[in-house]
């Protein structure tokens, strides 16, 4: 099946899927030309990515070339601060690459007071004056984790969430980690090197397995992925949870994200750049 | 060499990122997945919320209730806010086994998506127009997908589907078949083309919709034909008007000269029909069909008559013509020369045409889901597939897709027919085998479930089955699967 599209209920806002990809487009403002840009980018996103898949699948050095179509492009620069440091291949940023590149095509189309691109979580946001943007946090059993309210002063224009429970593999713990960063790409990310970094190495309360014997089709290669992980003591969440804060911190320092919030079987951790807002429940269940 | 297994893994080809997918796993849409060597489709949730409880049927990708910004953690299910992703990759038991009490009586639903490769529908198109002769081939661009079967009372059945269509064919008949089923099923209208070049029709089909014929859409079906229609309301007329026609494309019916006139004391008119006479009073082939009077090509009613036999009619004979559905209407009375001339018509002729009309009911397309559960789908239910037929036969367990109310055909295997009305919107998918995948459910009692080699380590409660579903009303009908009433020991017969 090809690009499908269609208006959710209500009329104001759009599906748009296509294989793997699914997103949800809000705009304000003169949304037929909206929708109608959003449909147009989305038409050939598939397969400009597909095009180049192999290569975005591979783990990115500092020598990587970049890739040539434009969201790969924006994929590997997202991707690249990171290469250094640790594994990462350009399909980290894969969701929210998609979501910024399509937000771009409908802000560019017409004057928007408001719009936002939501790729399965990972969201490219627009905002004008005075306006906001209200996200809720759930777990992956629909608890409540709290709300972020993102205001036009702040220079967040992307979120994303990480975490074992998402669709992709993640070598950490943490059930999911939200971030907050200049563009969705760039959140993507993030969202998965601090869910990875929420870990407690050689813990027996963990099990691991090498992701190619999970997805053929995993750019994690044989790295061991968390398959599962039992109820942990108190003293172990707090200490994994550490370790992805430390490492959040760090990318704040470092100017590439706002913020991020995450959490680990109940318990949960935020840091933020001082213009974000971030809400954090004390989670209900613990 | 000799091996001839299925290969270990797939390919799937429902969009372009092509995944390879082992035994067991997902693609990376989380929408298809390898079960055994066949691909098939995985999707939503729905809960279908009755007063006091909760089943669970499958649901297909249409986005359906708002969404309301929350951030369901990286899941699938967030983005539709009714999504996929619900079934992991070891869905081998039914992906979704849910036990709940109902007034007291553990019940068990086995909420699975069938895989449907022997399905079809059945189209009961509400018109009197000529839209084929039985047995003429129906087509989709270009490829046969089914026939004209008979004709019933005010409306022309097709049957659609099939196995000979959907895998019997060429790989393009298969997938246009599967295409036309899905989307009838998921009450889109198709449009198909009856019968061979010179009298080929064109008609859109949509459940729920009245048929559209030829680019005119259908809006009454008759009450029932002209020499009916002379029947039914022949008292209304007398003393009103000398005599009636009703312009039908089958059966044209004379007052003066029908039965019902006769025992009314009509006398004769000396009107002269021009059609072919079937018995007294009722006329075959007075034109050709069409879209005019009666399902006729004719727009003035007087061209099917004759001159009036100058013996027997007289001057200020009055006349009335109707269509079989009251929607054309005309009156007349005949001047010196007994030629008809149009006169206001009287008011209680005028209500009696519109009676005629009250009575029509409203053309519509009905589509009814035929489809056999399988050996593998019934193996999902319990680990002995025959049992579950068994139970089903014995009113043990309660058949129903989409929770809607599903007819159980008598005999061997389990065959069910739906009306797609009755579902949740989008009910349907589809795996490019080609084959459709419809929801269905099995209800029955937790001991039940047990005594047919059930998957009682699968059971979880209906509500551990949350956050990522769809929530709908109860089809109109309200029809409940859980109600005791469907199973044989609610009827005192405990065995």
């Amino acid at each position: 099946m090809g690009p499908q599209a269609h208006l959710l209920p209500g009329g104001t806002r759009l599906h748009l899927q296509h294989g793997p990809i699914d997103l949800i487009i809000g705009a304000e403002g003169d949304r037929k030309i909206a929708f109608a840009a959003a449909q147009a980018r989305f038409a050939t996103v598939l397969e400009e990515l597909v095009r180049e898949l192999p290569a975005l699948r591979q783990p990115l050095s500092t020598d990587s070339p970049p890739p040539n179509g434009s969201i790969a492009c924006q994929m590997h620069l997202a991707a690249y601060p990171y290469a250094a440091e640790s594994f990462v291949t350009p399909m980290a940023a894969v969701a929210g690459a998609v979501a910024d590149h399509v937000l771009h095509a409908i802000c560019a189309a017409t004057p928007l007071t408001r719009a936002y691109v939501n790729n399965g979580g990972d969201i490219a946001l627009h905002l004008t004056k005075g306006q906001h943007f209200t996200s809720a946090m759930s777990g992956h059993d629909g608890s409540d984790l709290g709300r972020i309210t993102i205001t036009q002063d702040t220079p967040i224009r992307g979120i994303a969430t990480s975490g074992r429970h998402g669709r992709s593999l993640s070598l950490g713990i943490a059930d999911s980690v939200t971030v907050l960063a200049r563009t969705a790409a760039e959140a993507d990310v993030a969202a998965t090197m601090i869910a990875n970094a929420v870990d407690l190495p050689d813990h027996p309360a963990i099990t691991r397995a090498p992701a190619s014997s999970l997805d053929d089709n995993s750019d994690l290669g044989d790295l061991p992925v968390v398959t599962h992980c039992s109820a942990l003591p108190a003293t172990d969440r707090r200490l994994a949870l550490e370790q992805g804060r430390k490492r959040a911190d760090d990318l704040i320092q470092k100017g590439r994200i706002l913020g991020a919030a995450l959490f680990l079987q109940g318990d949960s951790q935020s840091c933020t750049a001082p213009l974000a807002s971030l809400s954090l429940r004390t989670a209900e269940h613990a | 060499m000799t091996e001839r297994a299925k290969p270990e893994k797939i390919r799937c080809d429902a969009c372009p990122v092509m995944c390879y997918i082992a035994d067991g796993k997902i693609g990376a849409c989380d929408r298809y997945a390898n079960h055994g060597g066949d691909l098939v489709r995985l999707d939503a949730l729905t809960i279908i919320e009755g007063t006091d409880q909760k089943l669970v049927p499958f649901l297909s990708d249409t986005p359906a209730d708002e969404w309301d910004g929350n951030i369901v953690k990286g899941d699938r299910p967030f983005v539709t806010a009714v999504g996929a992703g619900t079934t992991y990759p070891d869905y081998k038991p039914a992906p979704f086994i849910v036990s709940q009490d109902v007034e007291g009586v553990d019940m068990v639903t086995v909420v699975t998506e069938g895989i449907f490769s022997y399905c079809g529908v059945k189209v009961k198109i509400d018109t009197d127009r000529h839209i084929g002769h039985e047995r003429d081939v129906v087509r989709v661009d270009g490829e046969p997908i089914g026939h004209v079967m008979t004709s019933e009372y005010g409306s022309k059945m097709l049957s659609l589907g099939g196995v000979e269509h959907l895998t019997g064919g060429t790989k393009k008949e298969g997938r246009v078949t599967c295409d036309a089923l899905l989307k009838l099923c998921n009450r889109e209208p198709v449009e198909m083309i009856i019968g061979e070049d010179d009298h080929a029709t064109t008609i859109v089909v949509e459940a729920g919709k009245a048929p559209v014929i030829n680019g005119l859409p259908e809006k009454l079906m008759r009450v029932g034909c002209g020499s009916a229609t002379i029947g039914m309301f022949a008292k209304q007329w007398l003393s009103h008007a000398d005599d009636v026609v009703v312009v039908d494309d089958h059966i044209t019916g004379v007052l003066s000269e029908h039965q019902a006139g006769k025992e009314l004391d009509v006398p004769p008119t000396g009107i002269k029909i021009l059609g072919r006479r079937s018995t007294p009073g009722r006329y075959f082939q007075v034109a050709e069909p069409g879209t005019g009077w009666g399902g006729t090509d004719i727009e003035d009613p007087l061209a099917i008559l004759g001159p009036f036999n100058p013996k027997v009619a007289w001057a200020g004979l009055r006349l009335l013509m109707v269509s079989t559905t009251g929607e054309q209407s005309g009156y007349y009375e005949l001047d010196a020369d007994l030629v008809p001339q149009p006169a206001p018509m009287p008011d209680a002729l005028r209500a009696s045409c519109d009676l005629i009309a009250e009575n029509c009911e409203p053309s519509i397309c009905s589509v009814l889901f035929m489809g056999g559960a399988g050996g593998s789908l019934r193996a999902g239910v319990t680990e002995n597939p025959v049992r579950l037929t068994r139970s089903v036969k014995d009113a043990l367990t309660h058949v129903s897709c989409g929770g809607a109310e599903a007819y159980v055909w008598p005999g061997g295997g389990i065959t069910v027919m739906v009306d797609v009305m009755d579902m949740p919107t989008g009910s349907f998918g589809y795996v490019p085998t080609p084959a459709l995948v419809a929801p269905i459910e099995f209800s029955l009692r937790v001991s039940d479930y047990a005594t047919l080699g059930g998957h009682m380590s699968e059971v979880k409660p209906v509500s551990s089955v949350t956050g990522v579903t769809r929530k709908v009303k109860p089809e109109a009908h309200g029809h409940d699967p859980m109600a005791h009433t469907n199973y044989r020991w609610a009827k005192g017969d405990k065995s």
